[in-house]
């Protein structure tokens, strides 16, 4: 299993809309935070059911974490309500960039991998934020995007330290003695 | 559920139930069931006004993972049962589900009929181009050169092609979409249900088990580069000579769609009793 960091080459812009308000890229900002923490917490029940607890433990701690980012972010706006999404995207691509594939997990996987997904996901929100930072032309939002992305950055290294304390899978990690698919 | 839950805009988790997905982690699926819900939540149609009807196999478990009422039927026959509801309830929104074996093998001939009756019913079929619950067998969308321990060398049987077959046959709508892609498919799947008639959508959802090298899907998914045309001629061709990897709504005709309510439907049990009666 190795988690990539991004697939395609992103636009200067980011690929998407700009956004032309604050509010509006509170909004997006709002939107990658609730999608992110969905998919940890749908990842999290797939290895649940599937007894991989360990790792449903760690999915579910990144969905609470994303959950008190997207708090964090109605607070500071005032928000009492979700907003509704923006109509257009700010990202490329598909998801949106703090978002785990959710074709990246594997039933075997450990908490180590687990974490690198955390990792690849804080590593693209980061360049996001960075991209959005260059290309922007209101000020508001720069300063915004600014922010997140320190915020990013101090995520990015805070799963490394968390990396450090974990131990390492083995090479025979996804060793199954009775695999749903035989291959010999 | 309490007045201020019961007035409060449904959200998609209004749409989730409590029973936990066991499909394989990593599977397309679980995207699927949450474009679904989202897409409920989109139309804000409340869970007690629709029906979900399934058949067989892994995605045919849909129904169970939603608060909607639910119906997991008998293999292939969803459009069946489906049909049956939507005509005897004519105010429900009915969401028909499955996957390829379900729906183009065991239920080819109801695919079919479907699409031609043209019953105000949303179908969302779950490709992954293999029978992923009984472990790994060819479907009828399986390229024919797919090698594998139950297929050696391939099948050698040209796929079905499921978007040409739906046009032709009289579907109202057609798209593609892809489970990497949940928030487009959300869209996707409530134009459908917005859409008089019979809407089709193929969604390509990876079988990460059986068919590993689908994860590379998400490199080859992209946008249609056109819109929705109403031309069936126009969207044949486009459909017959994409790459495959299209995504959007790539028919959206006019065709009108059964006409519901025109038979009385007995609605007490004793009337219903009386008509089966020997």
């Amino acid at each position: 299993m190795s988690p990539r960091v991004r697939r395609k080459a992103p636009a200067a812009n980011g690929g998407g809309a700009m956004p032309r308000t604050l509010t509006e890229f509170m909004a997006q900002a709002l939107v990658m935070e609730v999608e992110a923490a969905q998919r940890y917490i749908d990842l999290a029940d797939a290895m649940e059911t599937h007894n991989n607890r360990e790792v449903a433990a760690l999915f579910r701690k990144m969905a609470a974490i994303e959950g008190k980012h997207a708090e964090q972010i109605m607070r500071e706006m005032g928000w009492r309500e979700t907003p509704a999404p923006p109509g257009k995207r700010v990202w490329e691509g598909f998801e949106a960039p703090e978002t785990t594939p959710v074709d990246d997990v594997h039933y075997l996987m450990t908490p180590y991998h687990a974490l690198e997904l955390a990792l690849a996901a804080e590593i693209r929100a980061e360049r996001f934020f960075a991209r959005l930072v260059e290309a922007t032309t209101v000020e508001t939002v720069r300063r915004a995007a600014r922010e997140l992305r320190a915020e990013e950055e101090e995520h990015v290294a805070l799963i490394r330290a968390w990396m450090e304390k974990v131990e390492k899978p083995g090479p025979d990690w996804a060793h199954d003695p009775d695999p749903a698919r035989y291959l010999d | 559920m309490n007045d201020a839950l019961a007035c409060a805009p449904p959200t998609p988790q209004t749409y989730k139930s409590s029973y936990k997905p066991i499909w394989c982690p990593g599977c397309g699926d679980f995207s699927v069931l949450s474009s679904v819900t989202k897409a409920l939540a989109m139309i804000a149609v409340p869970p007690e006004k629709v029906a979900v009807v399934s058949g067989i196999g892994c995605s045919s478990r849909i129904p169970a993972y939603t608060t909607c009422y639910g119906f997991h039927g008998v293999h292939g026959r969803a459009l069946a049962a489906a049909t049956g509801l939507k005509v005897a309830r004519p105010d429900l929104t009915v969401l028909v589900a499955g996957g390829d074996g379900d729906g183009y093998s065991i239920g080819g001939n109801h695919f079919l009929h479907a699409c031609r009756r043209n019953v105000d019913l949303t179908y969302v079929v779950m490709d992954n181009h293999v029978y992923g619950m009984t472990k790994g067998q060819p479907s009828p969308t399986t390229e024919p050169d797919w090698d594998s321990k139950l297929s050696p060398g391939g099948t050698g049987v040209r796929s079905f092609h499921p978007l040409v077959i739906a046009l032709a046959s009289g579907a109202n709508f057609v798209a593609r979409a892809f489970s990497g892609d949940p928030n487009g498919t959300a869209e996707i799947i409530a134009q459908a249900i917005r859409h008089p008639g019979f809407s089709f959508i193929e969604i390509l959802s990876p079988c990460v088990t059986f068919r590993p090298e689908q994860r590379d899907w998400k490199n080859r998914a992209h946008p249609a580069p056109v819109t929705a045309t109403d031309d069936p001629a126009r969207a044949a061709r486009r459909i017959m000579t994409d790459d495959g990897f299209n995504i959007g709504v790539l028919y959206a005709g006019s065709r009108p769609p059964y006409p519901l309510g025109r038979t009385k439907v007995p609605v007490a049990v004793a009337e219903l009793e009386a008509e089966f009666a020997l």
